[in-house]
């Protein structure tokens, strides 16, 4: 989908579904279709975003990349092989080079182990040189992320929300891995302390070369951090595109209604927000066809029948809808 | 919305001088000091700041629903020129829902789980009014029309868990409005919501002040949100005001250093950023509120801290016309 770049990561037709069951013997009824078929690919030094709203795919894709859930279908193409089995072995050897940081820096650690374990236990997991050498690497990557080393025997509890997105990174760091998936990194913290930790992803991105799948419901955020942009809605992409032109001419139409809707920040240019209320339908009940044919104000009848596939629009921008 | 739509009238709000303690096994330390505010009708006041700021314990203070540890130390509340700090439990009852109301955060938490939407509402009528069961749910109903609930009538019959998120926040701010409160405080109101729902919201609280007229407090850590609704500003740093403002004067030329450090913080849609662009981050964290530093609370965060600032705590005053700082610096325009 990307051109002019090798893709360090490429997905293609991601689906997790989870099983509704009922009944006594519990057998399965349905399916929720948390991702339903999600492409994209991501390059070396890259960052790209997922964003949509609560209940569309975002967090489930990042977990099922990183096989903390385990995808229904499709593939996934990393680094020029292909990961063919969620299973321990390949997931342990994968994980090295893919890590998490997580949204919630108060239950994302163990409120029971001092820092240093909480940062080197990737390093013991994966065996990774001596005791010394381990010891020197904890060290180091508190100094990276902006945490003093002096303080590696502190338990969690004793950080601020800020200090403990801090030591998330850098246990997310500490096997040198090409991708990082931030599942929300900043949402759970104040705003003065988020641009801190926003800083620093952008500079670890800058000096190390890592590349970012950021989940994020935040607009400001996303416009902030990325080079390019996946618009979800209820388990699809519904457009992805270079993050210029995703904020100043957003096509689908429910890219479009994101943009509207996140706040002017200047009190001369409020919006005249609509107070009324548009059902809003679920993964558990998706409309058919496009799914997002019940909000649209461009909806025809096609639109309810023939789900609009992802296809190429100007350079580098995909879009899923009918008439755009 | 005119800054100040009726300058003429007297407060509806007002609180002078209020204290708020917790009592913790140490001792008690404050939460809140020296806040002043006063709302009239037809304004949106915000306060905002960041956790701990003491914008929460403000607003609870407000409807006297402080948890145990917490006390009002001194201070008065003024409603109406009426002091409810000194009425007891049953009056307090009596002016929640007429005379103050709030809207909460969090609706699935706020929210009776086991009872349907319309029975709450029409539970909060029957308390403050004469009137009689089918009375009661005729306004919970019109309380629902008012708030664009969608399909009113089927919705009342509903618990809140059938209703979506959006919805929820819907029902219970008619909840807050079905005995035609004069004041309304909001936590946070949109702040479980997504942002499509949240610019359904704020569309409605605008619409329904406009037809009103009620006095609105509306607390958020969002300077986004504040950007859309407020009319005056306050903001709010370790327990006490560093600045407040109109809206205008406080988006244009913000005064105090927290003010401008959080401006600079807020990563905003469409302001095109490069990749790689640093923010102007706020250094440092917020100090506790039983060790704060002698002096002004922010100067170990402050890019301009002088050996005063360390030492000796700036008075909130007046640093331009209508626009209040609690700060050493002066303004090197006035």
């Amino acid at each position: 989908m990307q051109p002019d770049q090798t893709p360090l990561l490429s997905v293609d037709n991601l689906q997790v579904h989870f099983p509704v069951r009922a009944g006594v013997l519990q057998r399965q009824v349905g399916a929720v279709k948390a991702v339903d078929g999600v492409s994209f690919t991501l390059a070396r030094g890259e960052t790209l975003s997922l964003v949509g709203e609560s209940g569309c795919g975002k967090s489930t894709t990042g977990l099922a990349l990183m096989g903390l859930v385990k995808p229904t279908g499709g593939q996934v193409n990393f680094d020029g092989q292909e990961i063919r089995s969620f299973n321990r072995a390949a997931l342990k050897s994968y994980r090295r080079r893919m890590q998490i940081v997580f949204q919630d820096p108060f239950s994302s650690l163990n409120p029971r182990q001092r820092v240093r374990d909480i940062i080197r236990a990737p390093l013991d997991i994966h065996n990774v040189g001596t005791k010394a050498e381990r010891t020197e690497r904890v060290a180091e990557l508190m100094q990276r992320v902006g945490l003093r080393p002096d303080q590696a025997d502190n338990f969690a509890h004793q950080f601020s929300g800020g200090q403990r997105q801090r030591i998330g990174i850098a246990r997310a760091l500490a096997l040198n891995p090409d991708i990082i998936v931030c599942d929300e990194p900043v949402s759970a913290l104040d705003v003065s302390v988020q641009a801190q930790i926003l800083n620093l992803l952008s500079d670890l991105q800058r000096d190390l070369g890592v590349s970012y799948l950021a989940v994020s419901h935040d607009l400001g955020v996303v416009e902030y951090i990325s080079h390019r942009v996946a618009v979800m809605y209820l388990g699809r992409i519904v457009e992805i595109a270079p993050k210029t032109k995703i904020f100043a001419n957003p096509a689908h139409p429910y890219t479009e209604l994101l943009m509207r809707s996140a706040p002017s920040h200047d009190p001369r240019k409020r919006h005249q927000f609509s107070a009324t209320n548009d059902d809003i339908p679920s993964a558990t009940r998706k409309p058919s066809g496009c799914a997002f044919h019940t909000r649209c104000p461009l909806a025809t009848d096609v639109c309810k029948t023939v789900d609009p596939q992802l296809s190429a629009r100007d350079e580098g921008r995909f879009v899923a809808c009918h008439h755009r | 919305m005119s800054v100040l739509p009726h300058a003429s009238q007297a407060p509806v709000l007002q609180v002078m001088d209020l204290d708020i303690e917790i009592r913790g096994a140490n001792g008690s330390f404050a939460v809140v000091s020296d806040m002043n505010l006063s709302v009239r009708a037809g304004e949106t006041l915000c306060i905002v700041g960041e956790s701990g700021c003491g914008k929460s314990m403000t607003a609870l203070a407000l409807l006297r629903l402080l948890p145990e540890a917490a006390k009002v130390a001194s201070g008065k509340i003024l409603i109406d020129g009426v002091d409810f700090l000194a009425m007891n439990q049953r009056q307090v009852e009596d002016f929640r829902g007429e005379q103050i109301a709030m809207i909460f955060q969090e609706p699935l938490t706020a929210l009776n789980p086991v009872l349907k939407i319309g029975e709450q509402i029409a539970e909060a009528v029957r308390q403050h009014r004469k009137c009689n069961h089918k009375q009661a749910r005729a306004r919970a109903i019109e309380a629902l029309q008012l708030v664009q609930m969608p399909d009113p009538e089927r919705r009342a019959g509903q618990y809140p868990h059938e209703l979506s998120g959006g919805m929820r926040q819907r029902a219970m701010i008619a909840l807050a409005l079905s005995c035609d409160p004069k004041i309304i405080i909001a936590d946070e109101p949109t702040t479980a919501l997504d942002v499509t729902i949240q610019a359904q919201i704020l569309g409605l609280i605008s619409d329904l002040q406009k037809r009103l007229g009620t006095a609105q407090i509306l607390i958020t850590h969002d300077l986004g949100v504040v950007s859309e609704v407020a009319d005056r500003v306050i903001v709010m740093y370790a327990g006490r005001k560093v600045e407040e403002a109109s809206i205008y004067d406080l988006f244009d030329r913000p005064f105090h250093p927290y003010t401008i450090g959080l401006m600079g913080a807020v990563p905003r849609a469409g302001a095109s950023s490069e990749a790689g662009d640093r923010l102007a981050d706020i250094s440092g964290t917020v100090p506790p509120l039983w060790d704060l530093p002698r002096g002004c609370a922010f100067a170990p965060r402050c890019p301009n801290a002088s050996a005063r600032c360390l030492s000796e705590r700036p008075p909130f005053e007046e640093k331009r016309p209508g626009h209040w700082a609690a700060c050493w610096e002066h303004d090197d325009a006035a």
